[in-house]
């Protein structure tokens, strides 16, 4: 089994994608199960790391929360690039500890950071585990810190550790 | 084939109010990138094309096909993924460049790769693993 489909989540992610991609029919479901089957194990040479999902009930939910984040500070830059200097603004930098440190989970972090407008992923120092984030409507930075720690990496690490 | 003609008048404007808001977003950002000052700000706005401006016009194109062709359409998502998914490689190379210039010319603003090692009492050194 595991030699046959050595990675089966993205076995069942190509597939769907091609299925998405032609139609949901049983000639498409065979062609597309060949085709994924040969790519993950084409995959396997690479040897990636393997993601462990601990709890992928929560994923969901997070999100959710990551997509109307997403909507809400959409908003807000749309704003601010409107208001244009009219309003003081002052933008910086943030450094922020984290604890999370299963590489999937810090991808999927660089993800949302990098999607939501008004926060962007500077740099992460894998020794120290601090990551630095630009943000362009800086008012407070513990805030910053807080948000990203509470709302972001605590249920990743739920999820990935 | 079918034409747009047919489209139910409630997907129509549900598609050309998901249109205008995916295009104004993208719109927006082009513009905040001529506008902001410096390039770490610069970065931040054609994310509004990348993230809710790319949605909003994945979201019109599923209402209007999945409307017209009575079978629900959602290989759009696919677009919508691959561009969040990717979006942080090219942001990381543009920024990684930008900061090691800045570093080595001492110009701007940035804080120093040194400011990126644990300080205070957030994080002790010998605590890793233990979450």
């Amino acid at each position: 089994m595991s030699r046959a489909f050595p990675y089966p989540l993205l076995t069942a992610g190509l597939l769907l994608m091609w299925l998405l991609l032609t139609s949901f029919s049983l000639g498409q479901f065979l062609l597309g199960a060949v085709v994924a089957a040969a790519a993950s194990r084409a995959m396997a040479a690479l040897q990636p790391s393997k993601p462990r999902l601990r709890r992928w009930q929560l994923i969901p939910h997070l999100l959710g929360i990551v997509t109307l984040d997403i909507l809400r500070s959409n908003a807000a830059v749309f704003g601010i690039i409107v208001q244009g200097r009219r309003r003081e603004r002052s933008s910086g930098f943030v450094a922020i500890p984290l604890d999370l440190r299963d590489r999937t989970g810090l991808a999927v972090l660089s993800c949302i950071v990098t999607s939501t407008p008004g926060t962007a992923w500077i740099e992460y120092a894998p020794e120290s585990g601090v990551l630095l984030i630009h943000v362009l409507d800086l008012v407070d930075k513990d805030e910053w810190v807080a948000l990203i720690k509470n709302r972001y990496e605590a249920p990743l690490m739920e999820i990935f550790e | 084939m079918t034409h747009a003609s047919d489209l139910p008048t409630w997907a129509a404007v549900l598609t050309a109010l998901l249109v205008l808001i995916g295009a104004g977003l993208t719109l927006a950002g082009a513009i905040g990138t001529l506008r902001f000052g410096s390039f770490y700000e610069r970065v931040h706005a054609p994310t509004l094309g990348t993230s809710w401006g790319t949605g909003a016009i994945a979201l019109a194109s599923i209402v209007f096909f999945s409307a017209l062709g009575s079978r629900v359409v959602v290989h759009e998502l696919l677009i919508a993924f691959f561009i969040t998914v990717t979006t942080p490689v090219t942001l990381m190379l543009l920024v990684r460049a930008a900061i090691y210039r800045d570093r080595t010319e001492g110009t701007a603003d940035v804080p120093a790769r040194s400011a990126l090692k644990p300080s205070g009492g957030n994080i002790a050194p010998g605590s890793d693993g233990a979450g």
